[in-house]
């Protein structure tokens, strides 16, 4: 009877095998496709990314002989940088290269392949040297941003006329200018130089990243203070009561709390109430530090835990005081847990762009930051700006500031990971 | 004298006081020699005068640049004529800003007549002033204050203690900013939103059908009469939601199972950093990334199956949140099946089941709890992303359940109403807190609970 059962029970084993083998490699393959999903989607990323933004790095430039004319710069006989009409000099420049250009529409949309910046470029250079009054220049001045969108391939020849921004003529031109080889490719300083613009081919990222830069500067400087010594605090002298549970509660919900809620609260608090002015790097830095508190907090603790009690008690064994104790001996052994926190934390500000809108700094700001209440864009934020413009050349444009800023956050978390490795030890 | 010249002089006055304060504490010890007559060490009796040099001038200094710019409105406010004083407040803050303007040197709107002119004189006096008072004020409090700490000193003074005491006060202050933080956030969005509720019922605001926030500045304007009805920002939110739901929750439960059970130790420790170069890419690089190349690639394929699809559609942005929060999901998986015990696992896999069974039929209906939790943590994230949605979702409020349509959230509406020009007595603008508070308690009350499960269970198997 016995040996029957088990007789039944073996094969039906058996007779599930298959059945059962196949669940676990159908179980495995779902997991091996879940784990790609993640893998594939940076793959595709940093593709597209890369493909869209490397052409960023580079511009193209027109070469031109310039005559700083003195019918245009000196009307008056005398250099007038005020009021001289430093464009049409550079118009005059083009037209020399095509000399049977001559009805006004042609005119104007030959003028329209070079960029704005080129009145600025010369004069620049008249300002610096005004010996060249008179004379003539070989200058390199930025193409309009349709010429360098032509280069790049990013607009399409072969469409229609009317569906592209750039006509038929003015491409018999570029074709023309590449022949002769006036078109020459350089390295973009602009997209580091300058601050932002509403011409593609004059817009840099220096007046975002010296936002960002100011306000991780005022995060740093309080945030990882504040972090330091409330993590201090809880792990080394916190009494067990109601007051300490409820600043642990408070820690790890703030730490999950939605950064554009710390925004309002920067909105309400530090510019209705305290006024301070909008647009500042002052408040996104008070922001921002409120926002990584929490996150330096925990880290900062997860280090002071670490450290082994033997220490302690050896400390307060030579009869340090508990200050003595946690300042002398816990703090130096858990700065660099500490510190690797903060660059975390850093790293998650620098990212971030919610709070920032509420707080306005999503304003259209040229002028390059020099202070902390100047106003300022953030990294982040620019790279938003531009995501919202439609040409063409922004697009190329936001994806270099994206892989810019995406070095960043890569460096600073390599340096936190490499810290971490580094004083790591084993009590 | 400006404010971080102050700053720095006290700074300065603090390190001469913490000079003066350990010189002195020697001298009462007859010389370094004698030095074990002293209650604490010399650098305490320093520290002691130094702080005292530095925390009551600095505390001056901050109570009156909060103070200050009122006290000067107010003063300028009493000099102006009648005229000018029985404005309604919002021309009289006009008319402060152009004071302040042109004071400053920068441009003023309008015409700048004599009481202008007049304002802005004295408003430069009593800034001129009140810079002097406050540099007199603070250099004198902290010279009184470290001389009478410097005059205490004895031998039997015990500095030590006095400066072990306030150092522990700014502790217990620094780990109450968390506290103050909740409490800043409650208090300002919930005074705005009271006050957009005396404009808009409760009710309406909860179970109205239809947003649109744009206020009739004219009142014969058409089609703008302002409805604050948040329920389709509510289903917006909660439709991306469940699409970023659907994707992070099976991929990362099985990203989470295959390294934790599968994989070679190999493979993980590739794989791990490599989800976390995921969770550490910033939002707004995946608004741009969900807005410029996933949205085409969506509507173009939706397009090529016969439907149609919006092209800022709901899926586009919940397809790419659901990535975003696959690391999320997958590490707090990952801790709740490796706090599960060895033991169990090692039980089923003895009784002959496969690898796959003992997965669902014992590890994780154990770390069940802590699997929902996790969950809990990623819809309250979901909830409050904002850069994604604002970015690649859209801005009408459509009552709808179709993933193709655009839907906007609660953060989109957020993010519209408050940047750019704001008025803060508008139901619009208001309406904005209202929305934040609506996104406060809903994320506390998962993050609550996610933490509270997540901890709980961990404690079990202790």
């Amino acid at each position: 009877m016995s040996g029957e059962s088990t007789v039944t029970t073996r094969s039906k084993v058996e007779r599930s095998l298959g059945k059962r083998r196949r669940k676990e490699s159908i179980f495995r393959i779902l997991g091996i496709a879940s784990t790609l999903v993640g893998v594939l989607f940076l793959l595709v990323f940093f593709w597209t990314l890369i493909g869209q933004g490397s052409s960023a790095f580079l511009q193209t430039f027109i070469e031109i002989e310039v005559e700083f004319s003195e019918d245009i710069l000196a009307p008056a006989g005398e250099l007038d940088l005020a009021y001289a009409d430093f464009d049409a000099i550079a118009r005059n420049a083009l037209r020399e290269k095509f000399p049977d250009v001559t009805s006004r529409s042609e005119r104007r949309e030959l003028n329209q392949l070079i960029s704005v910046g080129a009145g600025y470029q010369i004069k620049d250079a008249i300002a610096g040297d005004p010996d060249l009054l008179g004379t003539t220049l070989l200058m390199q001045v930025p193409a309009a941003a349709n010429v360098d969108m032509v280069l790049k391939e990013n607009i399409d020849r072969n469409l229609g006329e009317d569906r592209r921004p750039i006509s038929d003529s003015q491409l018999e031109w570029i074709d023309a200018l590449i022949a002769d080889g006036s078109l020459v490719s350089k390295f973009n300083v602009a997209l580091f130089t300058n601050g932002d613009s509403r011409e593609p081919e004059l817009a840099g990222i220096r007046g975002a990243l010296m936002g960002s830069f100011y306000m991780l500067l005022i995060t740093v400087a309080l945030a990882f203070p504040i972090g330091a010594a409330a993590a201090i605090y809880l792990e080394e002298f916190a009494p067990k009561n109601r007051w300490s549970d409820l600043i642990e509660v408070n820690i790890n919900n703030l730490a999950a709390v939605p950064s554009i809620v710390f925004g309002l609260l920067g909105l309400a608090v530090f510019i209705n109430w305290m006024s301070i002015p909008r647009s500042a790097p002052l408040v996104g830095g008070l922001v921002l530090s409120l926002l990584t508190l929490p996150v330096i907090i925990i880290a900062a603790r997860a280090a002071i835990k670490a450290v082994p009690p033997s220490i302690r008690e050896a400390a307060l064994g030579l009869g340090a005081s508990k200050m003595q104790v946690v300042f002398h001996h816990v703090m130096p052994l858990a700065m660099p847990g500490m510190l690797t926190g903060t660059i975390i934390g850093m790293s998650r500000a620098l990212g971030e762009s919610a709070p920032l809108l509420m707080i306005g700094m999503v304003a259209f700001i040229v002028d390059v930051p020099a202070g902390f209440s100047d106003p300022a864009t953030a990294l982040p934020v620019q790279i938003y700006l531009w995501a919202d413009s439609p040409e063409r050349a922004f697009a190329e444009r936001t994806s270099a500031a994206i892989i810019v800023l995406l070095g960043f956050l890569l460096v600073m978390n390599l340096a936190a990971v490499i810290m971490r490795k580094k004083v790591e030890r084993k009590w | 004298m400006q404010i971080t010249t102050l700053t720095l002089i006290i700074a300065a006055m603090a390190a001469g006081a913490f000079y003066f304060g350990r010189e002195r504490s020697l001298s009462v010890a007859s010389g370094p020699s004698r030095m074990q007559t002293l209650h604490s060490l010399p650098g305490y009796y320093g520290y002691y005068t130094a702080i005292w040099a530095l925390l009551p001038a600095m505390g001056l200094l901050l109570a009156w640049n909060l103070i200050e710019p009122r006290v000067i409105v107010g003063l300028i406010v009493q000099g102006l004529p009648d005229a000018e004083q029985s404005m309604s407040p919002g021309e009289l803050n006009l008319l402060i800003n152009n004071i302040r303007n042109l004071a400053n040197g920068d441009i003023v709107s309008g015409e700048v007549g004599t009481v202008l002119q007049d304002a802005a004189a004295r408003y430069l006096e009593y800034a001129n002033t009140g810079r002097w008072m406050l540099a007199v004020l603070t250099i004198g409090l902290a010279t009184l204050c470290a001389s009478l700490a410097w005059r205490r000193i004895t031998p039997k003074f015990r500095a030590r203690n006095h400066v072990e005491r306030v150092i522990s006060g700014l502790l217990i202050a620094a780990s109450s900013i968390a506290i103050l933080t909740t409490i800043g956030i409650v208090m300002s969005v919930l005074f705005e939103a009271i006050r957009f509720f005396r404009e808009v019922p409760l009710s309406e605001f909860l179970f109205g059908l239809n947003w649109s926030p744009q206020t009739a500045i004219r009142a014969d304007q058409v089609g703008s009469s302002g409805s604050f009805g948040a329920v389709p920002l509510f289903t917006g939110t909660l439709l991306i939601t469940g699409i970023a739901m659907f994707i992070a929750v099976p991929v990362g439960l099985m990203t989470a199972i295959y390294l934790a059970e599968y994989s070679s130790a190999r493979i993980r420790t590739i794989t791990k950093p490599i989800l976390e170069i995921l969770a550490g890419i910033p939002t707004v690089v995946y608004g741009f990334f969900a807005a410029l190349t996933v949205a085409p690639v969506v509507r173009r394929a939706g397009e090529s199956m016969g439907f149609e699809v919006a092209s800022e559609s709901a899926l586009a942005a919940g397809l790419v949140m659901g990535i975003m929060i696959i690391p999320l999901v997958s590490s707090l998986s990952d801790d709740a099946i490796n706090s599960v015990p060895r033991a169990m696992r090692d039980g089923a896999l003895a009784l002959g089941s496969t690898r796959s069974e003992t997965m669902t039929k014992v590890i994780l209906p154990a770390a069940l709890p802590g699997i929902v939790g996790g969950i809990l943590l990623a819809v309250s994230r979901a909830i409050g992303e904002t850069m994604i949605v604002v970015m690649a979702a859209g801005l009408s409020a459509n009552l709808t359940a179709n993933p193709l349509e655009a839907v906007t959230t609660v953060t989109v509406q957020i993010v519209t109403l408050l940047v750019g020009d704001q008025e803060f007595d508008s139901a619009k603008t208001l309406a904005a807190f209202a929305l934040g508070l609506m996104l406060f308690l809903i994320t506390l009350g998962l993050n609550v609970l996610g933490i509270y499960v997540v901890r709980k269970y961990r404690e079990e198997y202790d």
